[in-house]
C-alpha cells in the first residue's frame, strides 16, 4: 500500500501521468479555442470593430482641424482668448486659413463642420474663402466688413471647439444643447427633440413589452399544456408570421388599418362608423404600437413556452389538493416558476423595440417616430458623427438597463429555452 | 500556389469586366425610367458602352459615403441642386469642363444656351423640376376648386386630408407662400427666427390633417387611394399618373417651388472619362429634349425648345406642363441652394421637433 503511493503514477508508455494529463487538457483547450475561433473572428470583425469605430466617430471630426492649421495653432497658444473680442492675430490666422481652404478646396468640409454647431457657417466660409486673397490688414475690420457674422462670439466658440479633432460636441447636440454667444446652453423648447424622443422610445418600448407579455402568456400556456397534435398546430400559427418577412407583415398592417383600409371599410359597411368618422389607426403612434407588438410577439412567446413546458403539472395539482384556490395556485406556484421566461422575453422584446427602425419609419407618420428614425435621418444627411453620438447614447442606456436588470433580477435567471 | 495565382487572376479580370460598365445612379420610379429611356439607352446604342442604371432614394448621401470610404462604384449621379453645390465644396465631385459641353445646333455656346445657374462647377442640369400641389378632380368640382397655395391651407373651404413631404425643404417655403408672402421675399422672411415661427404656425393650422410622404412615388398613390384630397408632389409624378394611368389629378401651379436637377461625377469614379462623355451626351440639346418627352420636367437649354416637345404618347404638347412655362411661373419660387446649404441641418432638426409633438 505504502509502496504504491510513493511510486510515481505513469501512463502505459511510461510518461508521468500528471504531464500526460496536462498535455491532454491543453490539447482539448486548443481544440475548443479553434472551434470557437471562426465565431470569435466573425464577432470581432462584424460587431466589435464596427461598434468601436462608431463610438470613435461620435467623438472625432477633423473637418475643421485639418483644414485650418494656422487657427488651430493660434487656439492652442491662446486657450483663454475672449470669444467676444478675438485679437487681430486670430483674424490674421483665420484669413490665412480661408485662403488655404480656397486653394485646397476644403471650404465645404470646414464650413460643414462649423455648421453643425453654428448654422449659417457654410456660406459664410464660402464667401470668406472666395475673398480671402483680396483682404488687406487689419483683417478684423476687412472680414467684418465682408460679413458681420465673422465677429459673432458663437462662431469663435464653435471654431475653437472644432479645432480639436476629439470633441464631446456631438453628445451636447444630441442632448438638446445649443451653442450660443455665451457658450453651450439648453436649446429653446421648440427646438428640443433628442431627449424627448429618447424618453418616448423607452416608454413605447416598455408599453409594447407589457402588451406582448399580456398577449403571449395565455398563448404560451396553451402551447405548453395542449396535447402534442394540437400544440404543434398552434406552434405553426405562432411561427408562420415569425418566418414571414418583416416588411410584408408591416405593409399588411397598413392595408388593414389605413383610413380606406379593411378594418375601416368593414366598420363603415356594418354601419358602426360614418364615412367621415373613419378611425385614424395608421401613420401615428397607434399604428407603430400595433405593428411592433405583432412583429415582436414571437420573441415573447418562445422563451415563455420553453420555460412553461418543463413546469411539472403535478405542482399545481399538489397546491390545489392542499386547498389553494386556483388564483392562489397561479400566483404562488405557477407564476414564480415562469419568471425566468418572463424575464428573458421581456428583455428580448424591450431591447429589440428600443432599436426598432423600419416599422416606425413605415407606419409611424408624424408622431410615431422613435429615436432610431432620427439616427437614420442624420445618416441620410451624412452627419455621421451626430448619428454615432445618438447611437452611442442609445447603446449606453441599454447597457445601463442591462446592468440594472442584472442587479435586480440576476442575469443567471434568464432562460431562453 | 499556381492554383491561387490562376484563381486571383480570374477574380481580378472578373472585377475589371464588371468595372467596364458605366453606372448611373438616379431616383428610380417614373423619373429614373425617363432618364433610362432618354439618356442611358440611346447613349449605349450610340457608343456601344455597357451602361446600367441603379436606383436610390437619394443619390447624394450614397455617393458621399462611397467617396469617403474610397470605394466608388458609381460614375454618374443625378442629385439635387443644393447637393451638387455642397458636395462640390466638400471635394466629393469631379469638376466639369464647361468648355467641352456641346453647343446648341445653331452654334450658340453651351454657357449661353443654358439658363442662368444651370451649369455649376461640378454639375450640369438635366432638367428643371418643381414641387407643386395637386388635387383629385373627382373630389372638388365646378368653381369650388383649389387655385392658390393659400387654398391648400384652407380646411374650411376644402375639407379633407393633405399630403406633404416629410422634411423642411420646400415645405416651409410653401407654408409662407400659402400665408401670402410674395416669392421674392420668402427667403428673406425665412432667414429670421420670426419667419421660421411664422412658417411653422401656418403648418400648425393643418397639422392634424396631414399625411406625410417621403418617396416621390407616394403622393400619386395617396391621391389614388383617397387617403388625401390634395397633396404636394413632384410635378412629373403627377403628370405621369394623369397621362399614363388616366387619373383625374390636377396640378395647381400657384406657389410652385422649382429647381435644377444636376448630373455629377463623384471623385474617383471608375470610368471618369466615359462619365463625362455621358453627361455631354445627356445634356446636349437633343438629350434634354428627349428627357422632356418622357416626363414633364423642363430642359434647362433654350435651344431644346426650338421645336415643340411632344410627350411619348405622340400627341400631348409638353410646354404647358413644364415648370418653366410662362403661364406657370406667375407665383413661383426658385429654391435657394445657398439658403438650404446653410440651414438644412438646423431647420430639419426643428422640423423633426415640431413633428414629434
Amino acid at each position: 500500500m505504502a509502496e504504491a503511493t510513493t511510486e510515481l503514477l505513469t501512463t502505459a508508455d511510461g510518461r508521468p501521468l500528471k504531464a500526460a494529463l496536462a498535455a491532454a487538457q491543453a490539447r482539448a483547450k486548443r481544440r475548443a479555442f479553434l472551434l470557437v475561433l471562426p465565431l470569435l473572428l466573425f464577432v470581432l470583425f462584424t460587431f466589435l470593430i464596427p461598434i468601436g469605430y462608431m463610438l470613435k466617430r461620435s467623438f472625432e471630426h477633423d473637418g475643421f482641424a485639418s483644414s485650418a492649421p494656422a487657427l488651430v495653432a493660434w487656439f492652442e497658444a491662446n486657450p483663454d482668448f475672449d470669444p467676444a473680442n478675438p485679437p487681430e492675430e486670430a483674424y490674421a490666422a483665420l484669413v490665412q486659413d480661408l485662403a488655404r481652404m480656397q486653394t485646397e478646396r476644403t471650404t465645404g468640409i470646414a464650413g460643414t463642420r462649423i455648421n453643425y454647431s453654428v448654422p449659417g457657417s457654410i456660406s459664410l466660409f464660402k464667401k470668406g474663402a472666395r475673398e480671402a486673397a483680396n483682404l488687406t490688414p487689419p483683417f478684423k475690420e476687412s472680414l467684418v466688413a465682408l460679413d458681420a457674422d465673422w465677429a459673432r462670439p458663437a462662431l469663435w466658440r464653435g471654431m475653437e471647439s472644432a479645432s480639436h479633432v476629439y470633441t464631446a460636441e456631438f453628445y451636447k447636440v444630441a442632448s438638446d444643447m445649443k451653442l450660443t454667444d455665451s457658450g453651450w446652453a439648453r436649446g429653446q423648447d421648440k427646438e428640443r427633440i433628442y431627449l424627448y424622443l429618447f424618453a418616448k422610445t423607452f416608454f413605447v418600448s416598455a408599453l409594447i413589452t407589457v402588451i406582448c407579455l399580456l398577449l403571449a402568456f395565455p398563448v404560451a400556456h396553451l402551447l405548453a399544456t395542449l396535447p402534442m397534435a394540437k400544440s404543434s398546430l398552434l406552434m405553426i400559427l405562432v411561427l408562420l408570421p415569425f418566418w414571414t418577412s418583416l416588411l410584408v407583415r408591416t405593409t399588411s398592417w397598413i392595408a388593414l388599418l389605413q383610413e380606406q383600409g379593411v378594418v375601416n371599410n368593414l366598420l363603415v359597411g356594418l354601419g358602426l362608423l360614418s364615412n367621415d368618422g373613419r378611425l385614424t389607426m395608421m401613420y401615428n403612434m397607434t399604428g407603430t404600437i400595433v405593428a411592433m407588438t405583432h412583429v415582436l410577439l414571437p420573441f415573447m412567446i418562445l422563451p415563455l413556452y420553453s420555460v412553461m413546458r418543463v413546469i411539472p403539472p403535478s405542482y399545481a395539482r399538489a397546491a390545489r389538493s392542499l386547498g389553494a384556490t386556483s388564483w392562489t395556485t397561479f400566483r404562488r406556484v405557477y407564476l414564480p416558476q415562469t419568471l425566468p421566461g418572463i424575464a428573458a422575453g421581456s428583455l428580448l422584446v424591450f431591447i429589440l423595440a428600443v432599436g426598432y427602425y423600419i416599422t416606425p419609419a413605415l407606419v409611424g407618420g408624424a408622431d410615431g417616430q422613435l429615436i432610431s428614425n432620427l439616427i437614420a435621418f442624420h445618416m441620410s444627411k451624412s452627419n455621421w458623427s451626430l448619428a454615432a453620438a445618438i447611437a452611442g447614447m442609445l447603446l449606453a442606456s441599454i447597457l445601463l438597463l442591462y446592468w440594472l436588470y442584472d442587479r435586480l433580477i440576476g442575469i443567471d435567471r434568464l432562460k431562453f429555452g | 500556389m499556381k492554383k491561387t495565382l490562376i484563381l486571383t487572376t480570374a477574380l481580378i479580370s472578373l472585377g475589371f469586366a464588371a468595372n467596364a460598365d458605366v453606372t448611373v445612379m438616379s431616383w428610380g420610379g417614373a423619373y429614373g425610367a425617363a432618364q433610362t429611356e432618354a439618356h442611358v439607352k440611346p447613349w449605349m446604342a450610340a457608343t456601344g458602352n455597357a451602361t446600367i442604371m441603379v436606383d436610390s432614394d437619394n443619390p447624394a448621401p450614397a455617393i458621399k459615403a462611397m467617396v469617403e470610404a474610397g470605394n466608388v462604384t458609381v460614375d454618374v449621379a443625378s442629385v439635387e441642386y443644393a447637393d451638387a453645390i455642397r458636395l462640390c465644396d466638400e471635394g466629393i465631385l469631379e469638376p466639369i469642363d464647361v468648355a467641352s459641353l456641346p453647343p446648341a445646333p445653331d452654334g450658340t455656346p453651351a454657357t449661353e444656351d443654358f439658363l442662368p445657374g444651370a451649369i455649376t462647377e461640378c454639375g450640369v442640369s438635366t432638367d428643371i423640376w418643381s414641387n407643386v400641389f395637386a388635387y383629385d378632380a373627382s373630389k372638388f368640382t365646378g368653381d369650388n376648386v383649389p387655385k392658390t397655395a393659400a387654398d391648400f391651407f384652407d380646411l374650411e373651404k376644402f375639407p379633407g386630408k393633405r399630403g406633404l413631404r416629410k422634411g423642411a425643404k420646400a415645405v416651409l417655403e410653401f407654408a409662407l407662400l400659402g400665408d401670402g408672402v410674395p416669392p421674392s421675399e420668402v427667403y428673406e422672411v425665412l432667414n429670421t427666427p420670426e419667419g421660421v415661427d411664422r412658417a411653422f404656425a401656418k403648418l400648425d393650422t393643418i397639422k392634424g390633417n396631414v399625411v406625410w410622404w417621403e418617396a416621390g412615388a407616394q403622393p400619386p398613390q395617396l391621391l389614388a387611394d383617397g387617403e388625401v384630397v390634395m397633396t404636394t408632389a413632384y410635378n412629373g409624378r403627377i403628370f405621369n399618373a394623369a397621362m399614363t394611368e388616366g387619373k383625374p389629378f390636377v396640378i395647381v401651379w400657384d406657389g410652385q417651388i422649382y429647381e435644377n436637377e444636376m448630373y455629377v461625377v463623384p471623385k474617383g469614379a471608375p470610368n471618369k472619362d466615359l462619365a463625362m462623355d455621358f453627361i455631354r451626351y445627356a445634356t446636349s440639346t437633343e438629350g434634354l429634349r428627349a428627357q422632356a418627352q418622357q416626363i414633364s420636367y423642363g430642359p434647362a437649354r433654350k435651344s431644346s425648345f426650338a421645336e415643340p416637345i411632344i410627350f411619348k404618347d405622340g400627341k400631348t404638347v409638353m410646354a404647358p406642363h413644364l415648370p418653366t412655362a410662362p403661364e406657370n411661373l406667375g407665383n413661383a419660387l426658385e429654391t435657394s441652394s445657398d439658403f438650404w446649404v446653410d440651414h438644412d441641418a438646423e431647420l430639419n432638426e426643428r422640423f423633426q421637433a415640431w413633428l414629434a409633438r
